[in-house]
């Protein structure tokens, strides 16, 4: 693998993170359980949106054969996506969907920190960015993971549920492989195992003021991050996204 | 019980350092939600740089049938306005 | 228009001589141009009008993100994807600040949510209109966040304080949604064969629609003199509707898209252009439950009400136990 294919593998990870989870969040507008989480879901979406812009631009750059953002999101396929199944597992009841938030943006916090040291001054500056909206995504979403499992009976063990679900999703964000050894040789982004241990501490910490049980084991699902094997939603999540682009190539909207 | 969220009423201090301004009001469990959801709902356009939230209930208004007396005495005051005085033009800005 | 048909409250306007001594001063003030604020003393009628009024523009805005929304998930651009979702969220941010002015009249927001459910207030009916294809996405910020404006802009000076203040923050932030729209359809006008046909069906089906917006005509309407007299009404709907008309009608011409109306003719004479009336028959079945989504939109929004039970009463348990262990601290 040349360095160059190693970083766009980089980018595209990064991106197709921030481009699924924004739009499973996305899918909230208008449905949420109050007026003003509506508002502020939508606000995490849209800051998602515009890292994915970042990411995705960045990534078409280097691939270099004059492909957007917009090429990238919307005329690949599943097996081209290197989003981590967790970002594409189903938004649930809100529950779920704020789980799968705070299990995200607990590792996307830590990500972000090292990348703004990144000896890549573009992923750098990207990193800059979203790091400030990401750390007010977490306290939000770790807030009300907590206000949740630590409420009433029922939000306590829907968010027992939750975490027990989508637990098992969270292993894949911490594999390493040959791209990754790369970006580390290169000084471009850390080894994802290195940032297990404060990801444990931080999810540690926020799971026990909630009351909540982490689940045994440290059994993960995979294949998202190297395209392998996506769950089945991913298609589904496609064909909505990319619906317009498909069946009326070449227009421009 | 009522379980509805009660209501909070939001002052933002802008870019320019003036004071903090009543924007508008929301509803929260608490105060720290309260201060969450108004960054969320009241600068969605960069309006802001500090947020207060104060309970709507717990604040005290003066009575609208007090306004002759509380506001009134003020008008006769006209002594407390500069344009008051009339200083000659020759003087320079005073 | 967003709160289209109010009931006023009361039996019409009182002749100064038939008003009590409070109902003098207080039509005074409104006829000096004085706002009315939430403690002030004020007829039961217009507060209740007012708790209509402002509670039906508030459902509006949550209805009237649902069509919208519909298309979230299919914007064909990431830009157009964050574009929408803003401007939907702005919808919601919309009827915040509207449900929070109608709250200084004493009514509360589950309140009214309450009445929403089960039928007993209305919101408006274009937002019973379905959204079938991209261009209806431009199509409802050009004529329906048009249509919107024009009442909008007016009760920015309507005589309730909370209300006018919410106006005023709503029609700066809604300056916006209406280019948007307008932008998306110069670009399906613009674009391919297939894409100009997205963009003529989308006016096809959405102009009468948005004519309808401003509701029938009140010539007759007692209602509408009472509330003009209140100053929570400053237009009549045929003056709104007329002037929608003049300004829209250029902006089809420029995109290069037909009017669906062949009775649409510039009239040299009033200055103004002559057009067929919606079809009102139509307009009072979507008001009487018999629109294309009706019964969808109702069942959106008490499913996310419903569903969202769990959700406002844990964390609202959440807060009380914080409180009550910060309090024992102490």
């Amino acid at each position: 693998m040349t360095h160059d294919e190693a970083l766009l593998q980089f980018l595209l990870r990064m991106g197709d993170n921030t481009l699924i989870l924004g739009h499973r969040v996305s899918e909230w507008c208008g449905h949420a359980p109050v007026l003003e989480e509506d508002i502020a879901l939508a606000n995490t979406a849209l800051d998602l949106i515009g890292q994915t812009q970042l990411w995705l631009g960045l990534a078409a750059d280097v691939q270099g054969d004059g492909k957007t953002a917009d090429d990238m999101a919307f005329l690949r396929d599943a097996w081209d996506f290197r989003n981590v199944l967790l970002v594409e597992m189903p938004n649930g009841d809100f529950g779920q969907t704020l789980m799968r938030q705070f299990l995200f943006d607990a590792w996307h916090s830590i990500m972000l920190g090292r990348l703004i040291t990144s000896s890549d001054p573009r992923v750098a500056e990207i990193a800059e960015k979203a790091s400030k909206e990401v750390a007010y995504h977490l306290e939000r979403s770790g807030d009300t993971v907590v206000g949740l499992a630590d409420g009433t009976e029922e939000s306590h063990a829907r968010m027992q549920a939750a975490l027990d679900y989508l637990y098992p999703y969270v292993g894949e964000m911490f594999l390493s492989d040959a791209t990754d050894a790369e970006m580390v040789a290169a000084g471009i982004a850390p080894d994802p195992a290195g940032l297990r241990d404060e990801y444990d501490a931080l999810v540690g910490r926020i799971v026990d003021t909630a009351t909540l049980t982490l689940p045994d084991g440290r059994f993960t699902h995979k294949g998202g991050r190297d395209g392998r094997m996506h769950t089945e939603h991913l298609g589904h999540l496609l064909t909505q996204m990319q619906w317009l682009q498909r069946a009326y190539p070449g227009a421009s909207w | 019980m009522n379980n509805e969220w009660p209501l909070w009423e939001v002052f933002i201090r802008g870019q320019h350092g003036m004071s903090h301004r009543h924007v508008g009001s929301l509803h929260a469990p608490d105060a720290e939600m309260a201060i969450k959801n108004a960054r969320d709902v009241y600068t969605r356009r960069n309006e802001g740089v500090s947020i207060w939230v104060v309970e709507a209930a717990n604040i005290a208004a003066s009575s609208p049938s007090q306004k002759g007396p509380l506001y009134e005495p003020s008008e006769s005051k006209v002594y407390r306005h500069p344009t008051f005085f009339d200083i000659p033009d020759d003087v320079g800005a005073m | 228009m967003y709160a289209q048909m109010i009931k006023t409250a009361g039996t019409g306007v009182k002749d100064s001589s038939e008003m009590t001594e409070q109902e003098r001063h207080f039509q005074d003030r409104i006829d000096a141009g004085e706002k009315i604020e939430p403690k002030d003393w004020m007829p039961e009628d217009y507060r209740a009008t007012l708790i209509r009024q402002i509670g039906q523009h508030a459902h509006s805005e949550i209805v009237g993100q649902l069509p919208e929304g519909n298309w979230i998930t299919r914007a064909p651009t990431l830009e157009r994807k964050a574009i929408l979702l803003a401007k939907v969220q702005d919808e919601a941010g919309h009827g915040l600040y509207l449900y929070c002015a109608a709250e200084t009249l004493g009514v509360s927001r589950d309140e009214l949510t309450e009445m929403l459910l089960d039928g007993r207030m209305k919101y408006s009916s274009i937002f019973n209109y379905p959204t079938l294809n991209w261009a209806d996405i431009g199509a409802v910020g050009w004529l329906v966040d048009g249509a919107a404006i024009m009442n909008q802009v007016p009760l920015q000076r309507t005589s309730y304080g909370p209300y006018s203040r919410a106006m005023i923050r709503i029609c700066k932030e809604e300056s916006f949604h209406q280019r948007q729209g307008y932008d998306i359809m110069m670009k399906m006008a613009q674009g391919t064969a297939a894409q100009k046909a997205m963009a003529q069906d989308a006016l096809n089906r959405l102009w009468f629609p948005s004519l309808m917006m401003f509701g029938p005509s009140d010539k007759e309407s007692v209602h509408s003199t009472q509330s003009m007299a209140w100053g929570i009404k400053i237009n009549t709907n045929d003056e709104l509707r007329q002037k929608f008309v003049d300004q829209t009608v250029p902006q089809a011409e420029y995109l290069g898209l037909t009017v669906p109306d062949e009775h649409l003719k510039w009239n040299d004479a009033r200055g103004h252009y002559d057009f067929s009336e919606p079809d009102w028959d139509e307009f009072f079945d979507v008001l009487r439950g018999n629109g294309p989504c009706n019964k969808d939109r109702m069942a959106a929004r008490n499913t996310a009400w419903d569903d969202g039970k769990w959700v406002r009463d844990g964390l609202l348990a959440h807060a009380r136990k914080k409180n009550v262990s910060r309090m024992a601290a102490e």
